[in-house]
């Protein structure tokens, strides 16, 4: 399925809806949004490329394996939670910077959790879409 | 602080994710599979060894504390099933080098596998009844993932019945969890024992207890709800089958263990005589099950569920030597179990199949293989000096202890009926002459060839015999496990000191 419409869009949104799943990943550490939505979000705007295109471009746009995310994403969540043990903390203690960034605040673990759970939402996501889409073709 | 508890839930996490950052290479995941599992095993030894000295250990995550964060607890039986855990993970994954093709293995095998006892280890440790019910999410999802992993129909179609069960299940523990909550506002499972102890609404928490009861009952498969284990477990790979043989059922038992000696003990003579007459009738229906199959591993898995009867019976009996039975008895039966999966699982592999109308003359080929398979299964029909006869013996003396002689009878009557089982395997599969007659030369490699699947087995064997002959110790520790079952005191201090003060 070729659409003019969908394709030309897509190429405006991709870049977008990416700037938006930051924007919800860094608002959900004290409003709604978080890492969960955002992943869905960056997954929805590769899943319009591979819609648009095919899967092999939407890949391509990807660069990377999807599935490296999931690994990428676990190995970042799981360290945020370890790294309270080294300063003698409980596990999973929210450790934050005495420092406030201009447009972050303060940078915690939790945060780094949250990043951690983008990227495996959106690999996940993929993972899955990409199988479907290509078990189609 | 005590890292260690983290440790077993952690270790196959962190393996699992390894793994999946190795998906491509496949040598280094055989590898690293099999130093993941030795690692969970050492952490299960050393958390053993903390608890034994220093009494229940506790970790409060994220520095809550109880009731108000998540709490990890560790008491010697939590300890004995995250080592148990780590003996089976071990030997599946070497096991698994051999056994498991290289579909599998590309699509992920080793990586489920782990956080399949990230799932185990973290049901085995939590001390909140919604961060159980997550575990327990954790290990199914990689369970169904194992199950119908390869593709074949009749894996889909086992894993339909497993998977539509076990949600079924898990709707009603969450729906019980989620009234637990709205009844006495806590789930943490020390401060639930705290508010339960104090009577009130006795009716209401006795209908909830009913509910854990048949949601635990599905995953440990008691009578009536074990409907689904028989028409599952003989589908996936021999490994696979064997790990979900030892360890899923038990992660059941253990649940129920752990809540009806700790949260629901308002009222003994009512919840524990329906568990122990659930009990008789799990060991009865499983074994005439297992009579009336012909295929080795629909045999083993009919034995399980009699063999979750002895388990449930010792909780039912409710008395110290009896609890202290049912721990020795999970010791004995998920090692014992595994290794009879995987023996069937060699048989396999040298004739083709399970069937025992096709397999016979195997003991004139490989007399070694005829031999661990009858350690294992003299040791399940518990023949003295193996494991399985101290268990048998520790549950009946309970048994006749309190005059319960109607569960000593059924149990005796069992455990003899496994025996038939057992000797029908063994005289149809390594006994009676070769239904299709080999060739001596090519057909027969020798086991040796099979050192991957050999060595746990002998190992596993091994285990069985050394429990059998110094049960001593083993069986001392299964008792200090159960004092500590029976006085919930013990645990509600050491998790929640302000509370447990008072009581």
């Amino acid at each position: 399925m070729t659409s003019v419409i969908l394709s030309t869009a897509t190429r405006y949104m991709l870049p977008l809806l990416l700037l938006f799943s930051v924007f919800l990943l860094l608002r959900g550490h004290s409003e709604p949004g978080g890492g969960f939505v955002g992943g869905l979000v960056a997954a929805a705007s590769f899943a319009f490329y591979a819609f648009a295109y095919n899967v092999k471009q939407a890949r391509r746009a990807l660069r990377i394996n999807p599935r490296v995310f999931i690994g990428v994403g676990l190995l970042i969540a799981v360290s945020s939670a370890t790294y309270s043990l080294f300063l003698g903390k409980s596990f999973m203690t929210g450790i934050w910077t005495e420092t406030e960034f201009p447009v972050f605040g303060a940078i915690g673990t939790p945060f780094i959790f949250d990043v951690g759970v983008y990227l495996v939402v959106l690999g996940v996501i993929l993972t899955i879409v990409f199988s479907l889409a290509e078990g189609e073709q | 602080m005590n890292i260690l508890l983290i440790l077993p839930i952690i270790i196959p996490f962190i393996t699992g994710i390894i793994l999946i950052l190795a998906w491509n290479n496949r040598p280094f995941q055989r590898a690293f599979s099999v130093v993941g599992a030795a690692a969970l095993l050492i952490a299960g030894l050393a958390l053993l060894r903390d608890v034994w000295q220093n009494g229940i250990q506790v970790a409060q995550m994220g520095g809550w504390p109880a009731p108000f964060g998540i709490t990890l607890v560790a008491d010697l039986l939590s300890c004995i099933m995250v080592i148990l855990g780590g003996i089976m993970v071990l030997s599946i994954g070497i096991y698994s080098l051999m056994d498991v093709d290289k579909g599998r293995e590309s699509f992920g095998y080793y990586p489920l596998l782990h956080i399949l006892m990230m799932g185990i280890s973290g049901s085995f440790l939590t001390g909140d009844l919604f961060n159980l019910y997550v575990w327990f999410e954790v290990m199914l999802m990689s369970s169904f993932v194992l199950l119908v992993l390869g593709g074949e129909r009749n894996q889909l179609e086992g894993g339909i019945k497993y998977v539509t069960l076990n949600l079924l299940s898990s709707a009603i523990f969450l729906a019980a969890v989620g009234a637990m909550y709205g009844l006495v506002g806590t789930v943490n499972m020390a401060d639930l024992a705290v508010m339960v102890q104090r009577g009130e609404q006795a009716g209401i928490i006795q209908t909830l207890a009913t509910m854990f009861l048949i949601a635990f009952g599905i995953k440990a498969a008691i009578f009536p709800l074990f409907f689904w284990l028989p028409s599952s477990y003989h589908t996936p790979p021999a490994g696979v089958s064997a790990i979900f043989a030892g360890l899923l059922t038990k992660v059941g038992v253990y649940t129920l263990i752990r809540v009806f000696t700790l949260i629901f003990i308002l009222d003994v003579g009512y919840t524990h005589t329906i568990i122990l007459v659930l009990a008789g009738f799990t060991m009865v229906s499983g074994v005439l099950g297992a009579a009336t199959q012909n295929e080795m591993r629909r045999i083993l898995s009919f034995h399980i569920i009699s063999q979750i009867g002895y388990m449930i019976m010792g909780l039912g009996l409710y008395t110290p030597l009896a609890l202290a039975g049912s721990v020795f008895y999970i010791m004995h039966h998920i090692i014992v179990k595994a290794n009879l999966f995987l023996v069937s699982g060699v048989v396999n592999r040298l004739r083709g199949t399970y069937q025992l109308k096709k397999l016979g003359g195997l003991y004139r080929v490989y007399p070694m293989l005829g031999v661990l398979f009858l350690i294992p299964a003299f040791s399940l029909a518990g023949v003295p000096p193996l494991s399985g006869f101290w268990a048998k013996f520790a549950l009946i003396r309970a048994a006749l202890e309190i005059d319960s002689y109607l569960i000593v009878a059924a149990a005796l009557v069992v455990s003899l009926l496994t025996l038939f089982s057992m000797t029908k395997i063994w005289g149809e599969v390594f006994w009676k002459a070769d239904p299709a007659e080999h060739p001596e030369t090519e057909e027969n490699p020798p086991l040796s060839q099979l050192a991957y699947l050999i060595i746990p087995i002998a190992g596993l064997a091994l285990i069985t015999v050394s429990i059998g002959l110094f049960s001593e110790p083993f069986f001392a520790l299964a008792i200090d496990a159960a004092k500590q079952l029976l006085n919930p005191a013990e645990y509600i201090q050491a998790v929640n000191p302000v509370v447990g003060g008072s009581l």
